[in-house]
């Protein structure tokens, strides 16, 4: 159990570790994409299987998608990439908001509360109770994330449609 | 408990049966693995098997529609042609372009097979026939095939060859539009069911009406319309005709597949095909009672074996609407899924969430709930088909 553990931790953190080494961004995205389904496995190690599949249908199926048309539309050739840093104030700059993630994140993992018997007992969750729990006790932070997920879409295809009618303004 | 009884009770049990005498001289803690392996090579054989056939069918079925006799010279009535195309296949010379990404190249199509083979593993193929009896099995079987998206995106891109990666950009955006309206349509059905399970999603169809029709999803309004939703998601998911623009041959070449040849390309067939055969399945499974029988007289028939009838007729319906419509255009093609097929799916939804509040009505008001909810269903289809269609008129066809 242990084992299988540490075997999907060290298979997701290389991933995760190669894909920062890599020159070329799209073997970055597929390894960030195989990262994603690592931590799937990790959910369905820890027996939570809606989330699993939940994360591998929107990680891996969808977002995976979003990353990799971003990364093919705004790549330049291989050669634009530069290794130096463009000036001291960017080095810095970088610095602060990697640091400050990390504490956060860090700071957030250390004060969190684990149960002591988190590790041995394993949950059986079912999915009907899951669906309860959702639509029962958490229904207003699903309406929360509904809506903002609404506003981002409808933002989207606002941008998307005011720019389509410019560019054929230009063209005429 | 009549013979007649213990013999369909024999036949039932077969491959069941069959597996204990193959496993069952093990240990007990070896028992399981065995299983699962011995699961999974059944599946590999008998899917492989149906896909040689099909293929075979198809060309057989297309070259009748079309006035001419299909593969004749390998062996009786052209029986042996699957096997002749699949050495072919591999003694082809297999060329890789030079500026390729060989690794992704090869991984593509590899990928690609993977995930469609792991759909099967949650399809109840019989009562007691199910690889993987998951608690959240169809929501495994979407996100198995929800990750075949980015095998494209691998083969365009790793191809080195901007009209691999224009096509694959344009199959993505099929793939992605009608991921909607395919996962909208079953919705639906996981409401009525109230489960994700694929069993227990047949075992809900299981009963009878009036003592003989069949209590299956498909002969309920909204199950009609969630059926024929899935069923057109379907075969745009599974690039068939009158979707199959990602690799139209007579236009493209084959699209993401140009730069792939030999075995490879015979892996993205094979893949193809396995993932229509996973989704006719899972439309038996959701819509089509599953491997119930269709009659109460005919359950002595093993349930297997109208698993098998109900998907391959669907299989073969497939191909019957391959031969029988034109090829869509791109803008036709994500117009179709955005405006049309999404609109009934969600108004689907509303419907399915009638008849589920209105499951208590008896007498007249079950007439009056059967009446609404068809009315539900045809009024927004007419009134979305004939505002899209408005205007496009009927085509009137000169010197064909």
């Amino acid at each position: 159990m242990t084992l299988a553990f540490l075997a999907i931790a060290f298979v997701t953190v290389a991933a995760a570790a190669v894909a920062m080494a890599l020159r070329n961004l799209i073997h970055s995205a597929l390894l960030l994409v195989f990262n994603w389904a690592g931590i799937a496995a990790f959910y369905l190690w820890a027996g939570a299987e809606f989330v699993a599949f939940s994360q591998l249908m929107v990680y891996v199926g969808a977002v995976s998608m979003v990353v990799l048309f971003a990364v093919l539309l705004t790549q330049r050739s291989p050669q634009s990439f530069r290794e130096q840093p463009d000036s001291i104030s960017r080095v810095i700059g970088a610095l602060l908001v990697g640091g400050a993630v990390l504490g956060v994140l860090f700071g957030a993992v250390l004060s969190s509360r684990l149960a002591p018997s988190a590790a041995t007992a394993t949950p059986t969750i079912s999915v009907k109770e899951l669906g309860s729990l959702l639509m029962g006790p958490h229904a207003a932070a699903l309406l929360i994330v509904g809506v903002i997920l609404t506003v981002t879409l409808i933002g989207a295809v606002i941008i998307a449609s005011t720019d389509h009618a410019e560019s054929g303004k230009d063209e005429s | 408990m009549n013979a007649a009884f213990l013999a369909t009770l024999s036949l039932e049990l077969l491959p069941a049966q069959l597996r204990d005498m193959v496993t069952g001289w093990l240990p007990e803690p070896w028992r399981w693995l065995v299983n699962s392996i011995l699961a999974i090579a059944v599946i590999l054989a008998s899917f492989g098997l149906l896909f040689a056939y099909l293929t075979l069918a198809e060309r057989k079925i297309l070259g009748r529609v079309q006035n001419r006799p299909g593969p004749n010279r390998t062996g009786y009535f052209g029986l042996l042609q699957p096997f002749a195309d699949g050495v072919k296949a591999l003694t082809k010379e297999d060329i890789v372009p030079r500026g390729a990404d060989h690794l992704l190249h090869f991984l593509a199509p590899v990928a690609l097979l993977a995930f469609s083979i792991m759909t099967f593993a949650v399809l109840p193929f019989g009562r007691n026939l199910v690889a993987v009896e998951l608690d959240a099995g169809v929501l495994y079987f979407f996100a198995a095939g929800a990750a075949t998206e980015l095998a494209v995106f691998m083969a365009g891109w790793a191809s080195h060859n901007k009209y691999s990666l224009l096509a694959a950009m344009r199959a993505l955006a099929q793939l992605i539009s009608y991921e909607l309206p395919l996962l909208l349509s079953f919705v639906p059905v996981i409401m009525i069911a109230g489960s994700l399970s694929t069993q227990e999603i047949v075992h809900r169809q299981s009963g009878w009406m009036f003592g003989f029709v069949p209590q299956w999803h498909v002969l309920t309004p909204w199950g009609f319309a969630g059926f024929a939703i899935f069923m057109t998601a379907a075969l745009a998911e599974s690039n068939r005709s009158p979707f199959d623009l990602p690799e139209a041959e007579s236009e493209l070449i084959a699209g993401h597949l140009t730069e792939y040849s030999g075995f490879k390309y015979a892996l993205f067939f094979m893949a193809e095909y396995f993932g229509m055969c996973a989704l006719c399945g899972m439309a038996v499974t959701l819509f089509l009672g599953g491997w119930q029988a269709p009659l109460p007289f005919l359950e002595f028939i093993p349930s297997y074996v109208w698993f098998a009838t109900k998907m391959l007729t669907l299989l073969l319906g497939f191909i019957w609407v391959r031969c029988t419509f034109p090829r869509l255009r791109i803008d036709q093609l994500t117009r179709f899924a955005w405006k049309f097929l999404v609109p009934l799916a969600l108004i689907n939804l509303g419907t399915t969430a009638f008849w589920s509040l209105t499951s208590g009505w008896t007498g007249g008001l079950q007439i009056a709930r059967w009446l609404v909810a068809i009315a539900l269903v045809v009024i927004p289809f007419q009134l979305i088909g004939r505002k899209l269609s408005a205007g496009l008129g009927p085509r009137t066809y000169r010197y064909a």
